[in-house]
């Protein structure tokens, strides 16, 4: 047995905060010309710091019990009125808290050498976003959970502002101009939830309008608000615009964060409020989102494969791959909502990797455009491995996760319509031609460009990065029950839930 | 580790449990792991310990796999080993959809398990030869047993999700060694077509799951076959229409058979698929995977066997298949495309007899027609070797003389696909056994509109199959030389660069062979010669050895419950007692016939097949164009595809969805603020600082002020 650490849930979602200020500490009390140290001290806290809070959500997930769909780790203290410091996690949420804990040493790593102006400051913007990441997923406090949710995208905003490329400040604007389009709604509908229900407890306002329902109509409008927020988030098509170009601009570690987190809030905001608090309006908006799932799905697809720049391409693959979570969520079944748990998780592997493996030629060649490549397995074998494997996990191959995110949402989809997994499984058509003919024109062919003979293959560094990934993918794939295991049991209860809620 | 249960096929006979001894389980294990094992050796440490040591590795654990394999074949066949499943690890487990990493042992396992690893160690061992001046040895065989082990978990996969991985992964080592020569802009090319090409037959497949899935609950084959009959004559509705339940399910699932296998409309990418090494072909284009669609309808026959329209579909798929690939075949130069082609019309009859209800015939076809046409791909393998990569039949001939071994084992691989033999006796070539016991299955059926078409299509097919094997042997082998002595193979490319037809048409087999010497004709190398003298002796004598067991007195027994014929399902009785003689003659009388036209069209007449193909007549250009189906689909889904994600780009997204959106009017008001951003970044900074502290000043405002 475990020895139980008290406030283990606070301790790690803040412990990167905890870090951040210890770097800004240690700043101001070193001397004004010691730059360099500084940078290396702010490095290795950093790490230390993420690789701490690893092992602190390791522990708490060895610890988690997955009989029951209860909160755990729970920690109540009355705050002022309705709110309170509420932290919970249950099987759906530990596992987000683990994906992010686990993402976060690979970003601070991937940034070691190819981020050179405001290092300190970059270290600080990731462990705050680290702490606010971690706190969306263990808050079970509405108002706890706005601040974090929001404050979230300011550190997000600030690595694309100021580490990005050239078009950064474009990228931040539209990425910005979107979520706060989102959030303004979802806001009032919070206020409104709180004011009428007399409390801001997740877990008791789910109880409350699981005894008494709002009335249909009002469900549909707090639906809506809650839905605006979180589509954008996901992002679902038709606005998800902002992130090609916030992915585009935003330094690799950006790109991996955006990708393999901040993109999975919108999941777990509907699985967290949408289905279980209005349930009827889920049901009544649930062909809009089957639809613009599968758009997502194809639309997003097809662009993809018409994509010059190696990112942007990732970047539409990764709306196309969020089209499976939503119509997993919607179709209200276990099996799809297991399955879009576990496509986020994956999809939070799997394109993490992607954009480690974009930043891995980037930094050499500091170039995103796919035809300057070509024939790069020749001269980069061990990398051309790694971008083979992800390539592959990205198009849903069996044996890696991408494959059990896909077939399980596709699979719940199926019962709530036939033609959403007929869409959808033609998209898995798709997304094999981009991403094969991705992989062929960059690492295929012969060596034209000299330029590419320059550098050479994957660094020990960059291996590193890769292995935690790669286990990930194929353990996942492999042995998909790890993340079942946790979720059956929360899943199980939201589906019982919302069944009852719909009458059938 | 393992548990070993006996799951009896289906419910109704079940095995003893204490009859089976745990060393039966181990074996099968350890003949599928095997591979793998010798797969991540080779791939990840190829380098460290070299060419030798990886090659003798991944081929000495193939052959452990192939000798474990048949012990396993021979304990089923002789030493009534009953049927069971070794379950390794749970996979998928969410409510009813319950999958787990599985072994199952059946007759159709464990006769899969002895072709696909005999073909491939003895395609392992080829490799030694035929690869040897390759410089990435290591990663050529990790391929090899990569595919190896994903076909064998194909074969004895116990439910859909692990048929599906290997359905998969398959066709991930087919992609990867397809493009092997990934310098080859053709060869990746040919590689991405292959993987997308199954990928639209893995679409319906995948639906076709899904709807079993939602039908019965489960995934797990011992669990759906014997609910199946009870769900007889219910509707489904799918896309708005409502099907015979069982009819959907089967018709969705061969459309992933009809991928894999390469059948008409999803053929394309096999021709293609000649860009791999030429024992990458004989093992996974001719022998193994492009028959797991075969396998795939066989092991359901449960499922068909209720589901009489999607049965039909088959049954005239195989049939226009087998006579439309064979047409292709007789017109094709390049020697890999005329097996290729060969391979496709071949599958076509399996599928056939499956349509039909000949599913024993069909394996039985499966087998055999593993050895020989393994056997003649690396013959012509041996051929392209002998002539230093050179791959059109128009440039070779009098080869018999400098190739004595392989042309006298493709003569046995011609007679053998040709299906010689003598009707009412047991002597005869491999194929006379399985084509006409196919032929015949689809005669029984003559009744049926699809029955007759299938015999009539197998009549025509066996006449052009005879015509353009005997054409492949006497172009190559027969007549005069058409190639030169001292040519100097360094010059080899520049040699088909001014010849740019050929150059086009042909895929040339340009592995790395940097020989210096003077470009004569010779034979392969005993390591090569080997693997080719075995599997002649399996062109040989598979047919009369297990024609009693597949087809024959024994086939109940040896079939157990693996295969399920329906109680009105009498194709493979009456097939032993047909009445009309006139029905066993005609293959043997097509057979000789097409032999006979293609002496006269090579031998006694050479000049009229080149005034022929010179004409271009509008025949003979349809068929030399292969019925212009890449052109085709080229247009129709490549250009489409291209259109529409430009469309959906530059026109919905950054006119319409931008231009509305962030770019547009509306935003006026914001646009002071998005030049003050663009001032200078450290806005930014306070920007966002002011977003977050007035959201977050908001709240704590309108909460306070409603606690109070």
């Amino acid at each position: 047995m475990l020895p139980a650490i008290p406030n283990i849930l606070s301790l790690t979602t803040f412990l990167p905060l905890f870090g951040a200020i210890v770097i800004l500490v240690m700043r101001a009390m070193a001397r004004k010309d010691d730059s360099e140290v500084i940078a290396r001290n702010a490095k290795w806290i950093s790490l230390w710091t993420t690789l701490i809070t690893l092992v602190l959500s390791v522990l708490m997930v060895l610890a988690f019990d997955k009989s029951t769909s209860n909160y755990q780790f729970v920690e109540h203290y009355k705050w002022f009125g309705p709110i309170s410091y509420h932290m919970g996690v249950d099987g759906i949420s530990i596992l987000f808290v683990l994906l992010t804990a686990f993402l976060m040493p690979i970003c601070i790593a991937a940034s070691w050498d190819s981020i050179k102006v405001r290092i300190t400051e970059y270290m600080v913007a990731f462990l705050m976003l680290e702490t606010l990441v971690i706190g969306v997923f263990t808050s079970l406090d509405l108002f706890l959970f706005y601040i974090f949710f929001e404050g979230g995208l300011v550190p997000m905003f600030l690595i694309i502002g100021i580490w990005g490329g050239k078009d950064r400040v474009y990228a931040a604007y539209k990425f910005f101009l979107y979520t706060l389009l989102g959030s303004v709604l979802m806001l009032a509908a919070m206020l409104y939830l709180v004011t009428t229900l007399g409390t801001a407890s997740i877990p008791e306002m789910t109880a409350k309008l699981a005894a008494a329902p709002l009335p249909v109509d009002v469900q549909g409008f707090l639906w809506f608000a809650f839905f605006a927020s979180f589509a954008v988030k996901m992002p679902m098509w038709p606005v998800h615009t902002w992130l090609p170009d916030a992915h585009v601009q935003a330094p690799t570690a950006g790109s991996v964060m955006l990708a393999g987190i901040l993109l999975k809030l919108g999941g777990y905001g509907f699985i967290r409020f949408n289905l279980p608090l209005f349930p009827d309006a889920s049901e009544m908006f649930a062909p809009l989102v089957m639809a613009l799932s599968v758009i997502a799905v194809v639309v997003t697809s097809l662009i993809a494969f018409r994509q010059t720049d190696i990112k942007k391409l990732i970047a539409y693959s990764s709306v196309a791959h969020m089209g499976f979570v939503t119509m997993g969520i919607f179709a209200g079944n276990a099996v799809g909502i297991q399955g879009a748990v576990f496509q986020m998780i994956s999809h939070g592997l799997i394109s993490g990797a992607l954009f480690l493996c974009v930043g891995v030629v980037y930094d050499r060649w500091h170039t995103r455009e796919i035809a300057f490549y070509g024939g790069l397995t020749k001269l980069m074998p061990h990398f051309a491995f790694v971008f083979l494997l992800f390539t592959m996990a990205n198009v849903g191959l069996p044996g890696t996760s991408g494959f059990i995110g896909e077939i399980t949402t596709m699979t719940g989809a199926y019962q709530w319509g036939t033609w959403v997994a007929f869409v959808a499984a033609s998209g898995v058509i798709f997304s094999a031609v981009y991403a094969l003919v991705l992989y062929k024109r960059v690492m295929f062919g012969v060596v034209t460009n000299d330029e590419l003979k320059k550098y050479p293959d994957l660094t020990a560094r960059e291996v590193a990065l890769f292995v935690p990934l790669i286990v990930g993918t194929i353990a996942l794939g492999v042995y998909p029950a790890f993340v079942f295991d946790f979720t059956t049991t929360s899943i199980d209860a939201l589906v019982a839930g919302y069944r009852a809620a719909i009458g059938g | 580790m393992l548990s070993t249960h006996a799951v009896a096929e289906i419910a109704h006979a079940a095995a003893p449990v204490g009859a089976l001894s745990s060393g039966a389980a181990t074996l099968v294990t350890v003949a599928v792991f095997a591979p793998i094992i010798g797969a991540a050796i080779a791939g990840f440490f190829g380098r460290r310990i070299g060419n030798i040591p990886s090659q003798a590795v991944t081929t000495g654990l193939l052959f452990l796999s192939c000798i474990l394999a048949w012990t396993n074949f021979i304990a089923h066949t002789w030493g009534g080993q009953a049927d069971f499943t070794v379950e390794i690890l749970p996979f998928i487990n969410i409510g009813d959809f319950q999958s787990a990493w599985s072994i199952r042992v059946d007759a159709l396992s464990s006769t899969m398990l002895i072709v696909v690893t005999s073909v491939s160690s003895l395609v392992h061992l080829y490799s030694w030869g035929y690869m040897a001046e390759d410089d990435s040895r290591p990663r050529f065989f990790a391929y090899l047993s990569l595919f190896t082990f994903a076909m064998l978990a194909l074969v004895t996969a116990a439910d859909f999700m692990q048929l599906f991985f290997g359905w998969e992964g398959v066709g991930l080592a087919s992609y990867l060694l397809i493009g092997f020569w990934f310098h080859k802009d053709s060869a990746s090319s040919a590689a991405i077509k292959a993987f997308v090409v199954n990928r639209v037959g893995d679409f319906g497949f995948a639906l076709g799951i899904m709807t079993v899935f939602w039908q019965f609950g489960t995934i797990n084959f011992a669990e759906l076959f014997p609910q199946i009959a009870a769900y007889q004559g219910k509707g489904w509705e799918f896309l708005g229409q409502t099907f015979s339940a069982l009819d959907l399910a089967a018709f969705l699932l061969f459309i992933g058979a009809m991928g894999k296998s390469a059948q008409f409309f999803l053929h394309t990418w096999l021709p293609d698929a000649m860009e791999g090494p030429t024992p990458v072909s004989a093992l996974i284009h001719a022998a193994t995977m492009v028959t797991a669609g075969v396998y795939m309808v066989c092991l359901l026959s449960p499922l068909f066997e209720y589901a009489p329209q999607a049965k039909m579909i088959v049954a005239y798929i195989g049939a226009i298949t087998a006579i439309f690939a064979a047409s292709i075949g007789f017109t094709q130069n390049d020697i890999k495309r005329v097996i290729a082609y060969s391979t496709c019309s071949q599958l076509g009859y399996m599928f056939f007899a499956a349509g039909v209800g000949a599913y024993q015939a069909a394996m039985f076809h499966l087998f055999t027609h593993a050895f020989f046409k393994a056997l003649l791909f690396l013959g012509a393998g041996s051929v392209i070797h002998g002539m230093h990569h050179e791959q059109d039949m128009r440039k070779m001939g009098g080869l018999a003389k400098y190739l004595p071994v392989t042309y006298a084992v493709m003569t046995i691989g011609t007679i053998a696909i040709t299906g010689l033999g003598i009707p009412y006796t047991q002597i005869g070539f491999a194929g006379f056994f399985s084509k006409d016991a196919i032929i015949e299955s689809a005669w029984v059926m003559h009744n049926t509109p699809q029955g007759m078409f299938a015999f009539w299509m197998g009549i025509l097919a066996a006449l052009l199959t005879s015509f353009y094997s005997w054409r492949l042997v006497a172009m190559t082998f027969w007549g005069k030389k058409h190639w030169e002595h001292g040519h100097d193979d360094h010059h080899a490319h520049d040699a088909h660069g001014h010849d740019a037809h050929a150059h086009d048409d042909h895929a040339h087999d340009d592995h790395a062979h940097g020989h210096g010497h003077a470009h004569t004709p010779h034979e392969s190398p005993a390591v090569m010669l080997i693997p080719l003298v075995v599997l002649a002796v399996g062109a040989v004598a598979a047919g009369f050895v297990f024609a009693p067991y597949f087809i024959g007195d024994h086939a109940h027994d040896f079939w157990g419950h693996a295969i399920f014929t329906a109680a009105n399902n009498h194709v493979m009785h009456d097939a032993h007692h047909i009445k009309e003689a006139w029905v066993k003659f005609a293959p043997l009388v097509v057979t000789l016939l097409g032999m006979a036209l293609a002496w006269y069209f090579y031998m006694a007449r050479p000049n009229l097949p080149k005034k022929m193909a010179a004409n271009e007549g509008p025949i003979h250009t349809f068929l030399y164009n292969k019925w212009f189906f890449d052109e085709i689909y080229d247009f129709i889904f490549v250009k489409l595809a291209r259109w529409l994600g430009d469309v959906f780009w530059k026109i919905l997204d950054v006119k319409i969805i931008d231009g509305l959106g962030p770019n547009g009017a509306a935003w006026t008001a914001l646009a002071s603020a998005k030049k003050l951003v663009k001032t200078q970044t450290g806005y930014v900074y306070h920007y966002a600082f002011f977003m977050f502290l007035g959201i977050a000043g908001l709240l704590t405002w309108v909460v306070f002020g409603m606690a109070h």
